[in-house]
């Protein structure tokens, strides 16, 4: 099974205000509340570490929750949020430049 | 005097260019270029226009909020389009090019360039759209100082302006048309919220609402903003941060498909509702709500 690697699009706007995070798509300026694990999937999103990784050490840990499971939520959730271009997915790690663009 | 060069405002006739000696009748007729400052939320701009009726339009809509002064941010220059089918309601677009604000809606079209502090409008003469002009204008030059208008209503009370924002229907209109006596309303439907060093400043705006009464030309620091909502007993309930960036948001006007400005807003959102308290206003449609106000 193919690594997927996460990365937060800098087109959104995101705050988090008393643990709620917020996020504004940057395409049609929607706005999201993220829940707990979207959030936790918002947060580690930085283009180096699997998806796999981020369900086993930050989601079953926080959760009772079955690691296949979680792992195959959390990649929908994962494409959801790419869909609304919140998060960029891809199955390289996700480089950036110092301009913030995709290499 | 016309600033500006270029034709539409100031119609320079030229009947003869050749060398002539002798003291003729004038040989150059200057059309004079009428023109109007328009200040809101202390933003001064000048519009020109050579129509006189349309500055008569101009100097009713905007009374109260008409500047002597020399020094403005923005020259407008209006020219006045032949009426044609228009949808006013049709969706206005705002976008930004070659450092160029561009602004179209059904009823105007309008351009305006920053670092030149000028633009042109072309419209009808109506008051509504160089309105909905200012409007647009307004939200981006606050938007890049951390303010922003907001959809609704305001008033100062012993010199503490509270902001009352709502949906349509939600009462913004009502309890402006309660203000007691000893309140000032800034505005019926769009308020002026400018960042002033740490704190935030409500000024009155001439964008009316239902009520069609201007605000008065004052300002004063927001103590609260109040999120309405009609109900059978008047009391303020706490709102947690949360639900108060999310109503904020949602009754920002903000017209530009900039991405830059939106994230911009969307930070400034967050940065009002960590200083500014936010509450909710749940009350009966009569004058004694006033009465936890203030």
């Amino acid at each position: 099974m193919s690594k997927l690697y996460m990365a937060r699009n800098p087109r959104a706007a995101a705050r988090s205000l008393d643990g709620e995070m917020m996020i504004m798509s940057g395409r049609d300026s929607t706005l999201f509340t993220l829940n707990k694990t979207a959030t936790i999937l918002w947060q580690s999103a930085d283009g180096a570490t699997p998806l796999d990784e981020i369900v086993e050490k930050k989601i079953c840990t926080e959760f009772e929750v079955e690691p296949n499971e979680a792992l195959a939520d959390a990649e929908t959730l994962a494409r959801e949020l790419a869909d609304h271009e919140i998060l960029q997915i891809s199955e390289a790690p996700i480089i950036r430049n110092a301009a913030g663009e995709k290499r | 005097m016309c600033l500006w060069e270029h034709a539409g405002c100031c119609k320079r006739k030229q009947f003869n260019q050749r060398r002539i000696r002798v003291p003729l009748p004038r040989f150059t007729t200057e059309v004079d270029c009428l023109s109007l400052v328009v200040e809101i939320g202390g933003m001064p701009v000048r519009v020109h226009t050579s129509d006189p009726g349309f500055l008569g339009i101009l100097q009713d809509r905007y009374a109260g909020f008409v500047s002597h002064t020399a020094n403005v941010e923005i020259d407008f220059e209006v020219e006045i389009a032949q009426p044609k089918v228009a949808d006013p309601d049709a969706d206005v677009e705002v976008n930004y090019h070659s450092g160029r604000w561009s602004l179209r809606r059904g009823d105007f079209q309008a351009e305006w360039e920053p670092a030149a502090r000028r633009g042109w409008i072309r419209q009808t003469a109506n008051p509504y759209s160089i309105d909905a002009v200012l409007r647009i204008v307004h939200t981006l030059v606050l938007a890049r100082q951390g303010g922003f208008l907001l959809h609704s209503a305001s008033a100062i009370r012993n010199g503490k302006a509270f902001l009352f924002a709502g949906v349509s229907e939600a009462g913004k209109t009502t309890i402006s048309r309660l203000v007691p006596p000893d309140a000032t309303l800034l505005t019926d439907e769009i308020s002026y919220v400018r960042k002033q060093d740490s704190r935030y400043v409500a000024f009155g705006t001439p964008f009316t609402g239902e009520l069609a009464k201007l605000g008065e030309n004052v300002s004063a620091p927001i103590s609260t903003l109040y999120l309405l909502a009609k109900g059978k007993e008047n009391r303020i309930d706490p709102v947690g941060p949360g639900e108060a960036a999310r109503s904020l948001l949602s009754n920002l006007l903000f017209f530009a498909k900039d991405e830059e400005l939106v994230q911009t807003v969307f930070h400034s959102a967050f940065e009002f509702v960590k200083r500014v308290p936010v509450a909710r206003l749940t009350f009966v449609p009569n004058e004694r709500v006033w009465e936890l106000i203030g």
